[in-house]
């Protein structure tokens, strides 16, 4: 389901309205009905795998909490008679017991994910090892939507189950609701269960200051997705289709058309999902923190995709790097190889094994393992050349300079997008090609001689863009600098400007016949 | 409090003018260029009733002169067509107009019969999007979308029309409010001549047989005139191409003939009638320009008072005035038109 | 206390350890920083720290972190 559809607007009105007339006790049992609706209303079967997924996830970490409970009222009643050996021992065989269970809820969770999802692409790469006549045939199996966000976020569910960072649900609706939450089901963010349970299983009053916030950001999530994402991804795909006619300065053009495609798409698709839910009284943690304005790539990757790339890190990184083998290893690699080298093994392949399962998680396919591994490689190199930049500041004193900072984030802005390219040519080589045209093919007669007018874009188009861009930088802008846009005070304002801004998107919007392709880009990840 | 309550009335206020304003503003303008977007429209400005109702396409709306039924037999008549009109469209039209008036006779060009389903979504707009919003319009809608419309961009058209900011003419302006008339009466007049020439033989089908849809709204047309005592006469106008099949012809005789309808068909009349094809015309034998149109109505006329009994108004004075502008109108087009001609 | 400072020390010289209490929310440390110091802090203490205990209200100053050191201990 897309957000710009008739149907979803619908589905989410009427629960909306609904939520704040019926008693406030059966606000979330109408979240969880609107939940599965809406995931019925996409496609039936989905509900078959959600349902497994968080049955899986509910009766695994019942049995761990189980355990959790067992094993404090054994060594509370039995305090004075047993050793703190003994005690350690209780401790050791509950937590082995709860690993059981762990794993069981893991497994069959990314076990769907990895069936449905990567079957096709394990058979496509034994194919290309098999001789003709030999070749196993592809299946059809159906991708649920949104698996991939709420698979993570029912993992983190259970790991944090497991590390007993998380008291487990009891009530099995509950935490279906968590799995299954509607804004959450087009395009994530993966939410944590601590953070979204309070108020999401809370009960809401009507606040004039949650509508306010809410609105204004599904509107102004409406307007870079349905003015700016809409009307310059079809560019976007023209550009990257034709790789023959569109070579050199055009994959420049491209790569910032698609950037400025793929932010508006993303930030505006979560705006819509964190307003709607704020209106729903449902806080939704920040997935995105002005990505753009990041100065190196370490710090984008804090603030694109937050709640993406967080969970990489409490739940593939960290217990990667510090389990004992790696531990281990990290000894061993000190001894033999050198303080250098063996400081370094742990973060190395942790953060390899980081990035190519968030590659793997995009998509099944070879570019985004390589769009992962890019920035594998980009992140280490930075990492290694900061004592270099170290010496750089120290003798040029440019650092503080606000010219500098420009450079900085444009220079970010630029290999981000180069990076991204996997994302839109057909295979990994032809994107590298088409990365070296843009250095070799130099051709800015294309700015001129109306080529870009070719892409299916007007002069009009380019008009709206380049106002939309304006304003998109003006508020990011402000909003860097003082935190918030318009204050909650300024009532008059914030929704005069609300109405104008939903008119702008109602005349300026690429919708409508003619702009049906326009799923939302991260919708299948 | 007080302060906000009053803020927002103003602001819904500003945010559903605007939107309105700019649904008028961004709405095709169908005057001077294409008229039959205009015509359904046109209706709501009628003062008074009718006695003979036409329903369908173009066989009906440009090929008989209202002013001439008026200004011979003192026939007071209009024609709700447009463009493709389809059956169901047809009877949702006549619903509609019932709601306005009870004309005596209603007629109705079967040639769209052959249409079982929805066709193209800018006809149906041309239909539609004139249309007052009533239980006709909303069951119109539903029987007219084509699977890639929304009910909800009828509801709106604004939603469907938005990107035409990037073609807004002076016309757009000219016409937001105001708009001048296309048809007298509902019949759109053309005073160019082109003769008619050679159709392209007949292709055989493989079913001749109308289809179920379109033969219920016939059935439900014949019925809701039965119900409303108005008498409903079948016709298909005197034109040869899109041609019309006689095992259709057939089709159509007997149906008349079990529900007691008069169907004629004009086509074998055409000399009867007087028609000359090689002036008659303004498109090669497709329509009628003014000049057959005229000789249509005159014949057409005669038949409905010589079997219907229409009353002649042309000394009741409710009507004399208004008809002393519409034939004003009547002749000022044909001037125009002339002159646009005359240009050319 | 003292090899724990001079571990975070190796990594940020210019940052002040014994006074410092926002080193996860100020981003002083990030991730690479907090898994170097555990294998630092596995090879100095002979303690290992699970990915669990791996919050920002364990390592945002270098007392918590001490304290977390200390209960590990205490348990082994």
């Amino acid at each position: 389901m897309i957000f710009t559809s008739a149907g979803f607007i619908a589905a989410v009105i009427i629960p909306a309205v609904l939520y704040y007339l019926l008693p406030k006790k059966a606000q979330w049992p109408l979240l969880l009905i609107a939940s599965i609706g809406f995931y019925f209303a996409a496609d039936k079967r989905y509900l078959i795998f959600i349902f497994v997924t968080f049955l899986a996830a509910y009766i695994c970490t019942i049995l761990m909490g189980r355990i959790d409970l067992k094993t404090k009222a054994y060594i509370d009643s039995n305090k004075d008679k047993i050793t703190k050996e003994q005690k350690k021992e209780v401790k050791g065989r509950a937590k082995t017991r709860k690993r059981i269970f762990l794993i069981i809820g893991l497994i069959i969770a990314l076990g769907i994910l990895c069936v449905t999802k990567y079957t096709n692409f394990v058979i496509d790469n034994i194919n290309l090892l098999l001789k003709d006549g030999s070749k196993i045939r592809e299946m059809n199996i159906i991708v649920p939507a949104a698996i991939s966000y709420y698979t993570f976020q029912t993992c983190s569910y259970v790991i944090d189950v497991y590390r007993g960072k998380t008291t487990p649900q009891k009530n099995p609706f509950k935490l279906m609701l968590f799995v299954s939450f509607f804004p959450l089901l087009v395009q994530g963010p993966i939410c944590r269960y601590d953070d979204l349970a309070p108020t999401l299983f809370g009960e809401h009053k009507l606040l004039e200051k949650n509508i306010s916030t809410g609105l204004t950001r599904i509107i102004w999530g409406y307007f870079k997705k349905v003015v700016v994402a809409n009307r310059i991804a079809p560019a976007v795909i023209a550009l990257t289709g034709d790789t023959d006619t569109y070579k050199g300065t055009f994959v420049f053009v491209a790569m910032l058309f698609y950037a400025f495609d793929l932010y508006c798409d993303f930030t505006g698709g979560i705006d819509i999902t964190i307003g709607i839910s704020k209106v729903l009284g449902v806080d939704v943690k920040e997935n995105f923190n002005l990505p753009y304005f990041s100065k190196n790539i370490k710090e984008y990757w804090n603030r694109w995709h937050i709640s993406m790339g967080t969970w990489f890190t409490d739940y593939i990184f960290y217990p990667v790097s510090v389990c004992t083998p790696m531990l281990k290893l990290s000894k061993w690699s000190r001894e033999h190889l050198g303080q250098k080298i063996g400081k370094r093994v742990t973060v190395y392949l942790a953060s390899l094994l980081v990035w190519f399962t968030t590659g793997l998680w995009h998509g099944p396919a070879w570019n985004f393992i390589v769009w992962g591994l890019m920035n594998y490689v980009v992140i280490m190199a930075s990492q290694e050349l900061e004592p270099l930049y170290a010496k750089f500041h120290g003798k040029f004193k440019v650092k503080d300079k606000p010219l500098y900072g420009i450079f900085e984030i444009v220079r970010t802005i630029l290999l981000m997008s180069m990076i991204r390219m996997f994302d839109c040519y057909r295979n990994v080589p032809l994107t590298f090609k088409m990365i070296g045209t843009m250095f070799t093919k130099v051709n800015l007669k294309i700015f001129s001689d109306g080529s870009l007018l070719g892409i299916g874009l007007t002069a009009a188009d380019y008009i709206v863009l380049a106002v939309s861009f304006v304003i998109i930088l003006t508020v990011s802008i402000i909003k860097n600098k003082r935190g918030h846009v318009i204050s909650d005070n300024a009532f008059t304002l914030r929704y005069s400007l609300l109405a104008l801004l939903l008119m702008g998107v109602i005349v300026f919007g690429a919708y409508g016949t003619g702009y049906d392709m326009t799923q939302f880009i991260y919708n299948q990840f | 409090m007080k302060k906000k309550i009053i803020a927002s009335i103003l602001i819904i206020i500003f945010l559903t003018g605007g939107l309105w304003f700019l649904q008028r503003l961004l709405m095709p303008k169908y005057q001077g260029k294409i008229v039959e977007g205009a015509m359904i429209e046109e209706y709501y400005k009628e003062t008074e009733g009718h006695d003979v109702l036409f329903i369908g396409d173009c066989e009906v709306y440009e090929n008989f002169s209202t002013m001439t039924l008026w200004e011979e037999y003192g026939i007071t008549s209009y024609i709700r067509g447009s463009s493709q009109q389809l059956i169901w469209q047809s009877y949702y039209l006549l619903e509609e107009t019932l709601k306005y008036e009870k004309p005596k006779v209603v007629v109705f060009n079967v040639l769209s019969l052959k249409y079982n389903k929805p066709q193209k979504e800018a006809y149906n707009r041309m239909t539609l999007d004139g249309m007052k919003w009533s239980m006709s319009k909303v069951n119109d809608i539903k029987a007219s979308m084509t699977e890639e419309e929304d009910f909800i961009d009828y509801v709106f058209p604004i939603l469907r029309y938005h990107s035409r900011w990037q073609e807004l003419t002076s016309d757009d302006f000219k016409f937001l409010f105001e708009k001048e008339p296309v048809t007298v009466n509902g019949y759109y007049l053309r005073t160019d001549i082109m003769p008619q020439g050679e159709f392209p033989d007949p292709m055989p089908l493989d079913d001749y047989s109308f289809g179920e849809n379109a033969m219920m709204y016939l059935d439900k047309m014949t019925a809701l005139c039965k119900d409303e005592g108005i008498e409903l006469i079948l016709i298909k106008a005197p034109i040869e191409y899109p041609y019309w099949y006689p095992e259709w012809d057939e089709q159509v005789s007997s149906y008349a003939e079990e529900n007691g309808l008069t169907y004629i068909n004009m086509i074998p009349l055409s000399e009867e009638i007087g028609l000359d094809m090689s002036h008659d015309t303004y498109d090669a034998g497709l329509h009628l320009n003014v000049y057959g149109a005229e000789k249509l109505a005159s014949y057409f006329g005669q038949y409905i008072v010589d079997n219907y009994g229409l009353e002649d108004h042309r000394n009741d004075p409710k009507y004399t005035k208004i008809y002393e502008e519409k034939i004003k109108l009547y002749n000022k087009m044909i001037e125009e038109m002339n002159n646009i001609t005359e240009e050319e | 206390m003292e090899e724990l400072i001079k571990i975070l020390k190796d990594l940020h010289p210019d940052v002040d350890f014994d006074t410092c209490e926002t080193l996860i929310d100020d981003k002083i440390l990030d991730s690479f920083d907090i898994v170097s110091v555990i294998s630092e802090i596995n090879e100095e203490f002979d303690v290992v720290i699970p990915a669990e205990e791996i919050i920002p209200e364990n390592f945002n100053s270098a007392k918590a972190l001490y304290a977390l050191i200390k209960k590990i201990e205490d348990e082994d």
